[in-house]
């Protein structure tokens, strides 16, 4: 083999198909998507076909429209991502620092449950604290519940599988960040007189903070623009915005109000996560 | 007072005393085992219901019976779902490592003008959220009268896989100690021999835990697939339509064994290490 190449060309010549592939089916696409959101109508024409006119009005109606759905998913994605943060937390720590030579087995059977399709798992949810199963009869024999109250078909049942769902992806970079800790800076805070609670606030956290943000944002944008739970556990009045731009696209094919929407959504993500990279401080996040 | 006296013979702390101590001791331990209980409860669910007699609709417990694990194609449609789930699965992680371990290795291993953007083209499409990847990406098939199918699947599979395995194989090749090739070359191993014989074996888990990675991704995700696929069934889509009308107790047998052989080449997977370790 001729080795002649001149040594700066190798990463691009390493980049180059990858990203080709990204660019044809990433990028274009994003512009592509951009362009038909401000397509409208043709006058007489077919259900489907449209027009670009620039119609920017577009997005203003498609956000009006959907003010509410917008305001459910940014507050169901955030709590089932502090829930999800609050319940992996410890579970990671736990893991990182109790579990001994169990280590390697239980960081297996965090992710174990992935392996079960997540569709199939979020139906056994539904099943379980549904009317049929055990769970509702059971409380509500013991008065713990009212007669009409439900589980399922409500918000909370939506935010529960949504942190359900994504609970590893918060673990998995939790444990990872809390694992990289050199022991010796938790004993250095202890020879410095610091307790149990304050080594964790002053040295744990802090260095457990790339974990953190990359855990939060790992749930947080897959929750946002989820439409899988809302529409398996969740009523008609729990819809969010990945409902409405499912059913534009395939129910109504209106592809320009679908791509409106999916444009604000997906810029309302980037500010958000903008701010709170910058808030959180990490310089390198991939 | 009496009661008091007798107390004092015991040589230990209260009860009480002595039970806070125990549960502050084992506190993260009691979280852990409810932690884990939450995360395999539907799991197990999705296990017992696969044993269920249930006939066409798996909802409540009917009976004993083996009859699912026998034949597990016995419902219509979902042996062919689960086949196209694998194809999709296979040639997206193959492609997807493939690509995704070159650019890592140009990321990791290079410094070069543009290195910090292509960072920012490997985050973004982990950024954009699932819905948005998929919808533009069907726009585009449709701008070009692509229709969507078997390929278009591969093809959206790929492009959301890659950063998963960037990411994945660039933590393990700067984790990798620079002198082991420095080694390498001090014993007259040339460049692309260093580079077969220790560059590769010791980045080889990272790369085969990304395959792993994007194989499960692949196999699992509904939301892209929805949109790209048209009328090709794969398995999660199998399930979602199913769901409306009752799910067969295959789908949960085929979701059971998913699980198992995934813990088995997991499971494998650290054996070897190990004993490579030693």
């Amino acid at each position: 083999m001729n080795f002649t190449l001149p040594k700066v060309r190798v990463p691009y010549l390493l980049l180059f198909p990858g990203f080709a592939f990204l660019f044809t089916f990433f990028i274009l696409p994003i512009v592509n998507l951009a362009q038909t959101s401000t397509q409208t109508p043709v006058s007489g024409g077919d259900t489907g076909q449209y027009e670009q006119s620039f119609a920017f009005s577009n997005y203003v109606n498609a956000f009006l429209d959907n003010r509410d759905q917008f305001a459910r998913s940014f507050i169901f994605a955030t709590f089932s991502t502090i829930f999800a943060l609050a319940i992996a937390y410890p579970l990671a720590y736990a893991i990182a620092f109790k579990s001994g030579k169990f280590k390697n087995i239980l960081l297996v059977m965090v992710v174990a449950p992935f392996f079960t399709s997540f569709l199939l798992r979020t139906i056994a949810w539904k099943q379980i604290l549904g009317e049929e199963g055990f769970v509702v009869p059971t409380l509500r024999s013991l008065h713990l519940m009212g007669q009409q109250t439900t589980i399922t078909s409500t918000s909370v049942a939506v935010v529960a599988g949504m942190t359900y769902n994504f609970l590893p992806f918060m673990t998995l970079p939790l444990y990872a960040s809390l694992e990289r800790i050199d022991p010796r800076t938790i004993e250095a805070s202890g020879d410095l007189y610091a307790n149990a609670l304050t080594t964790f606030r002053r040295v744990t956290v802090p260095l457990s903070m790339p974990g953190v943000v990359a855990g939060t944002l790992l749930t947080f944008i897959p929750a946002a623009g989820d439409y899988v739970n809302a529409s398996i556990l969740g009523s008609p009045n729990s819809k969010m915005i990945g409902n409405v731009i499912e059913s534009r696209y395939f129910k109504i094919v209106d592809y320009p109000t679908a791509a409106a929407l999916s444009f604000t959504l997906m810029a309302a993500i980037l500010i958000l996560v903008t701010l709170y990279i910058r808030k959180a401080g990490t310089e390198e996040l991939v | 007072m009496s009661t008091n006296i007798k107390d004092a013979t015991i040589p230990s702390i209260p009860i009480k005393a002595r039970f806070s101590r125990w549960f502050g001791r084992n506190l993260l331990r009691i979280y852990m085992i409810f932690g884990f209980t939450y995360l395999f409860i539907p799991v197990a669910y999705t296990f017992a219901f696969s044993f269920n007699d249930s006939g066409k609709s798996n909802l409540i417990w009917k009976g004993f019976t083996l009859n699912n694990w026998k034949n597990p194609c016995g419902a219509p449609e979902v042996c062919s779902a689960l086949g196209n789930s694998i194809k999709i699965g296979l040639l997206a992680t193959t492609f997807a490592t493939i690509l995704g371990t070159m650019i890592a290795f140009a990321i990791g291993r290079y410094q070069f003008r543009g290195r910090s953007s292509s960072n920012l083209l490997i985050f973004l499409p982990m950024a954009t959220p699932e819905i948005v990847l998929g919808a533009s990406l069907l726009s585009l098939f449709l701008v070009f009268k692509i229709n969507p199918g078997f390929w278009p699947t591969v093809i959206a599979h790929v492009m959301f896989c890659i950063s998963f395995v960037v990411v994945t194989v660039k933590a393990r090749i700067a984790s990798l100690d620079p002198r082991l090739e420095q080694a390498a070359m001090d014993l007259y191993a040339n460049e692309l021999e260093t580079f077969r014989r220790v560059t590769l074996p010791l980045v080889a888990p990272g790369i085969a835990g990304a395959a792993l990675l994007a194989f499960s991704l692949s196999f699992d995700d509904f939301i892209i697939t929805n949109f790209n696929s048209g009328t090709l069934i794969t398995f999660p889509k199998f399930v979602y339509v199913a769901a409306a009308r009752g799910i067969p107790a295959q789908a949960n047998v085929i979701g059971s064994s998913m699980f198992f052989l995934a813990l088995v080449i997991v499971i494998a997977g650290q054996l070897v290490n190990r004993k490579k370790a030693r």
